[in-house]
């Protein structure tokens, strides 16, 4: 005979399995959706644009400040560390493989996904509770293709774009924490850098970050599209967005690092 | 033009259910062309239940919705799209689309639907914000605007693409008597004027009153009255009877 308050908190498990279950499964249906529509018109390609400039370019002042703070700090942490190795001189190839490889991606995808996530969940999921969703849909306009898929394309755009701008303003940064110690010259740190990344470290590095730009729309507009329960909802949708965003980054990136050793090796 | 005597909304023997929740319950109602028709009803009673199955935004579990012939119920998404064209929403709280302009709110439905030109769109707009008396807000946000300028750009931008049927959701909720019976004329004009098929639902008699050809009485998810506003004054019911005491 299983004790009452036992059965209680197997059933609690139960629901709550079940429903995180469900809630994955709507997620996957709601991404996969993403690659019916993307290709078939009618193309927004004005609301890409806007929301290019919207989700992307006006994330560059953040990203600016976190860029070049990110290769002072690597720079600065790890040069008394090399030198106890006697590795010293090889500072500007571990700050530029760090950073195309993983630091610039990875830190780049989860900022824009603490910015831009959120802000997708709770604008459309302010659009939800305002019934402006169902004004779309009245319209004879689907608000899948309108608000979803634009916005993802955009993230899609965006991410390697800005990846990339902040991986060079991170070796950057590195490099300005060298000079200020009196580590290097210009020339030497830079010819280091390129001498070190092959295209096998960048493009990788930087590509991954279009399927972390997938995941940050998707879930974002997942979350907006299916809030309730009025302004409460739209705060739990903006949450959930960010937080579910960061850790798919953060798994996402753990299968396509053993992707990318499996097929391009070490 | 559709024939004045056809039929062009056929409500049959709808249900629909919301878990176990029955709300509507078996209704039925049938709207003419030109004619506009008014549900009354408390709140929360289901009278926005049954335009959006009307529209296909909730699908019914039974029965059957044609509109202008056509079978609402199981139409995929492009048939409800064709359909759409064809209608007009007004919603309670306006949903206007609050990242764009008024102009931008009003302009959306002739982009989307029609192949007007900016000179023939920015007319237009001009034209329809002339009409619900709001040249001046043209440029305005909707979080610029009052309720009832809200409910004015709604009902502009739901009339925009000359649609034959318009459906009005609680039209005046929210607003002061004045300018509750403001809109109420106003969505008279417009239907006069362009010859629109609606059904309105409310829970405003004043507002019945003044727009309806028939009026429905909802309760208990199907109608238990119907006939024009002079009829049903007389009904014995008491739902009826404490809704018509508010006019007295």
């Amino acid at each position: 005979m299983i004790p009452h308050s036992i059965y209680n908190l197997i059933e609690l498990y139960y629901y709550r399995i079940k429903k995180s279950m469900e809630e994955i499964y709507g997620m996957s249906l709601f991404g996969i959706k993403f690659f019916r529509y993307a290709f078939v018109p009618p193309f927004e390609l004005g609301e890409i644009r806007k929301h290019m400039d919207e989700l992307g370019a006006k994330s560059i002042p953040l990203l600016t400040i976190v860029g070049v703070i990110m290769g002072l700090i690597l720079a600065l942490q790890s040069r008394p560390t090399l030198d106890r190795f006697g590795a010293g001189s090889f500072l500007p190839n571990m700050i530029a493989l760090t950073i195309v490889r993983e630091l610039g991606p990875v830190i780049t995808a989860l900022i824009v996904a603490g910015r831009v996530s959120s802000g997708i969940g709770a604008e459309l999921g302010s659009m939800k509770v305002t019934e402006q969703i169902e004004a779309l849909e009245v319209s004879a306009v689907d608000p899948y293709n309108y608000l979803v898929v634009t916005r993802i394309i955009a993230c899609i755009i965006m991410l390697p774009l800005l990846t990339a701008y902040v991986d060079f303003l991170s070796i950057f940064g590195g490099y300005v924490a060298e000079v200020l110690a009196g580590n290097t010259t210009f020339p030497l740190y830079f010819s280091e850098v390129i001498s070190s990344i092959t295209m096998l470290d960048l493009i990788p590095g930087v590509m991954k970050t279009a399927v972390f730009g997938y995941m940050i729309g998707m879930i974002g507009a997942y979350q907006g599209f299916n809030s309730n329960r009025g302004t409460e909802g739209v705060g739990r949708a903006a949450t959930t967005a960010v937080v579910l965003a960061s850790l798919n980054i953060i798994f996402v990136d753990m299968i396509i690092i053993q992707l990318t050793l499996l097929f391009f090796g070490g | 033009m559709t024939e004045p005597s056809a039929i062009m909304i056929d409500v049959q023997n709808v249900h629909k259910s919301f878990d176990d929740f029955e709300v509507l319950k078996g209704i039925s109602m049938r709207v003419r062309a030109g004619a506009s028709d008014v549900i009354l009803g408390r709140s929360g009673i289901g009278k926005s239940v049954l335009l959006k199955s009307i529209v296909g935004l909730l699908q019914p579990e039974k029965g059957s919705i044609r509109v202008k012939g056509a079978e609402v119920i199981g139409m995929n998404a492009n048939q409800l799209k064709v359909m759409r064209k064809n209608i007009g929403y007004v919603f309670q709280y306006a949903a206007l689309y609050d990242s764009m302009t008024v102009r931008e709110n009003l302009e959306f439905p002739l982009r989307k639907h029609t192949d007007a030109d900016e000179t023939e769109i920015s007319d237009r707009v001009i034209e329809q914000l002339r009409l619900v008396g709001l040249e001046q807000a043209i440029n305005k946000m909707p979080s610029e605007l009052s309720g009832g300028m809200k409910k004015r750009v709604g009902l502009a931008r739901a009339i925009i693409t000359r649609p034959e049927i318009v459906l009005y959701d609680e039209p005046t909720a929210g607003l002061d008597p004045i300018t509750a019976r403001e809109i109420s004329e106003l969505i008279l004009s417009l239907e006069k004027h362009f010859g629109i098929t609606s059904i309105t639902v409310t829970h405003d008699l004043e507002c019945a009153q003044t727009i309806a050809d028939t009026l429905f009485i909802l309760d208990q998810g199907t109608f238990i009255h119907q006939g024009t506003f002079e009829e049903l004054q007389h009904a014995e019911d008491e739902l009826t009877k404490a809704f018509f005491k508010v006019l007295v």
